[in-house]
């Protein structure tokens, strides 16, 4: 079934009778040549890159629960090619460029909207960094533009921009940046990965792994044992858990982000916002609500809301930076429960395991890694090579000390990012 | 979340600063090697469920604490003066 415009219209005037299931639900057979652990946007994007672009299709997605029910519905939807280091600006490049194809990859309406990201800044040191970061996204082939206080109150006029504490000064702006529908992006990737031959398997939860003499040989499921010749882990959010099945520990630390939505308002943000003191990042959905969020709350949690303290840290940002926000009401908060590592960048890797793949530890920024981290991940399950645009992500990193990937300066150990 | 800190009694949690496992507590030998050294500042078990952390009352009398409670439920289940748990 293709969506078109023609089909809308038809199916408009005739009752909407004739749409089908977007993915069938099968039964798990007894064995693949590839389970991927998680039915997530990652999970669901690596399965539809394995059939894509390597042909592989005898592959099975185990999700404990219902497709794009963790952390790809849990999010602020925000896409963004705005890194800094070597490792991380080639490959958020090469996802962006992904995400600006994918509507027409997929046939399926994600809603990606380039409505440009503004990070501001408020004194001279945070200038001279964001005019540094600018040139290096500049220099990675991205867009990048540095606006002064002027440009921006034409484009901003509601921030308060002579708070007395945080005055603002101007802002990067990041045209090509946005966010996207995060529900629809799980559903066009399970589509068009089922499509292509995939079984997604929900209600399915991974019980075991399997390892003969170092190789793997399949999992354990609440449905039944599955064989498989290779398994991938993409399960941010309890990477742990999963890994311990293969006798791993991992270098990653659960956190709950909490996230918000205020009632409907009339479009008055028109862009990605974040604000360069607080952690503070907004922008409106199409549904009119204000999304925003803040920082994590900072202590290992896997418990799907945070606590008031950060709440009221978040909404205090909020308040320093754009003071109308005061009028709205908050319609509800959610938590997303997040893999930290300690440098604040993902791992993308092969295993000690022969055959056992990894791809956990996305921080705050899983989302728009969404199309990326599926394809470089496929990559590297069918090749058994690293893709060119993800070679940094590995999970000997932290113990060999080659090749962190500190974006945020901030140092390599738990409790700083 | 509060924390009943083994000085001052039971407090807002934002009196505390978090730092992570109490297995940092167990700081090996400088020359315990490579793994030993990945395990300490790096691996973490991360239970869902169970676990024992340091928080350090920062607003509050300054001492560090092994607090004992569940990441799935956020209940506080024991605090003790982390100088006494401290190999």
């Amino acid at each position: 079934m293709r969506f078109s415009g023609l089909r809308v219209l038809k199916e408009g005037l005739t009752g909407n009778r004739g749409w089908a299931p977007h993915w069938r639900d099968p039964e798990p057979k007894t064995e693949y040549d590839i389970v991927i652990i998680g039915g997530g946007g990652h999970g669901l994007s690596t399965a539809y890159y394995l059939a894509k672009e390597h042909g592989l299709t005898n592959v099975a997605v185990l999700e404990k629960g219902y497709l794009g029910g963790g952390n790809v519905g849990r999010n602020t939807t925000i896409v963004r090619a705005n890194y800094f280091l070597e490792g991380n600006s080639q490959f958020y490049s090469h996802s962006l460029k992904l995400w600006e194809g994918l509507e027409e990859d997929l046939n399926y309406n994600v809603m990606h909207s380039q409505r440009g990201i503004i990070n501001l800044f408020h004194s001279d040191g945070q200038r001279d960094a964001a005019a540094r970061r600018g040139n290096m996204m500049i220099s990675q082939g991205d867009d990048a533009i540095l606006l002064g206080r002027d440009e921006l109150r034409g484009m901003l006029p509601y921030l308060n921009y002579d708070n007395l504490r945080f005055p603002i000064y101007g802002g990067l702006y990041h045209p090509r940046g946005g966010t996207a529908r995060h529900d629809a992006v799980a559903w066009g990737y399970a589509r068009g990965a089922d499509s292509r031959g995939v079984d997604l398997i929900q209600n399915c939860e991974v019980t075991g792994i399997d390892i003969k003499n170092g190789k793997v040989t399949g999992v354990q499921t609440t449905r039944g044992a599955i064989r498989a010749r290779k398994i991938a882990m993409v399960v941010a959010g309890r990477s742990s858990q999963v890994a311990a099945m293969a006798g791993m520990r991992l270098p990653i630390e659960s956190h709950v982000l909490q996230a918000f939505v205020t009632e409907g308002l009339k479009p008055c943000i028109d862009h990605v916002v974040t604000f360069g003191m607080g952690h503070f990042y907004i922008s409106q959905s199409d549904k009119g609500g204000l999304v925003f969020g803040g920082d994590i709350d900072f202590y290992a949690s896997y418990a799907a809301r945070g606590n008031l303290p950060t709440v009221e840290n978040v909404m205090e940002a909020g308040m320093a930076l754009m003071p109308m926000i005061g009028k709205a009401r908050v319609l509800r908060s959610w938590g997303g429960i997040m893999d930290m590592s300690p440098d604040g960048s993902p791992i993308i890797d092969k295993t000690h395991v022969e055959g056992l793949y990894l791809n956990c530890g996305w921080n705050y920024g899983g989302f728009k890694a969404v199309p990326g981290s599926g394809h470089v991940f496929a990559h590297l399950i069918a090749t058994d090579t690293y893709h060119e645009n993800a070679t940094g992500f590995r999970l000997d990193r932290f113990r060999t000390g080659r090749g962190i990937i500190d974006e945020e300066g901030k140092g390599s150990q738990h409790n700083l990012h | 979340m509060r924390i009943t800190c083994p000085l001052c009694g039971e407090r807002d949690r934002r009196e505390f600063y978090y730092k992570g496992h109490a297995l940092e507590l167990n700081r090996p030998t400088p020359d315990a090697g490579e793994e030993a050294w990945d395990a300490y500042v790096y691996t973490r078990e991360n239970p869902a469920g169970e676990t024992r952390d340091l928080w350090y009352h920062e607003g509050g009398c300054g001492a560090w604490v092994v607090v004992t409670r569940n990441t799935v439920t956020h209940e506080v289940l024991a605090t003790e003066l982390a100088r006494g748990v401290r190999r």
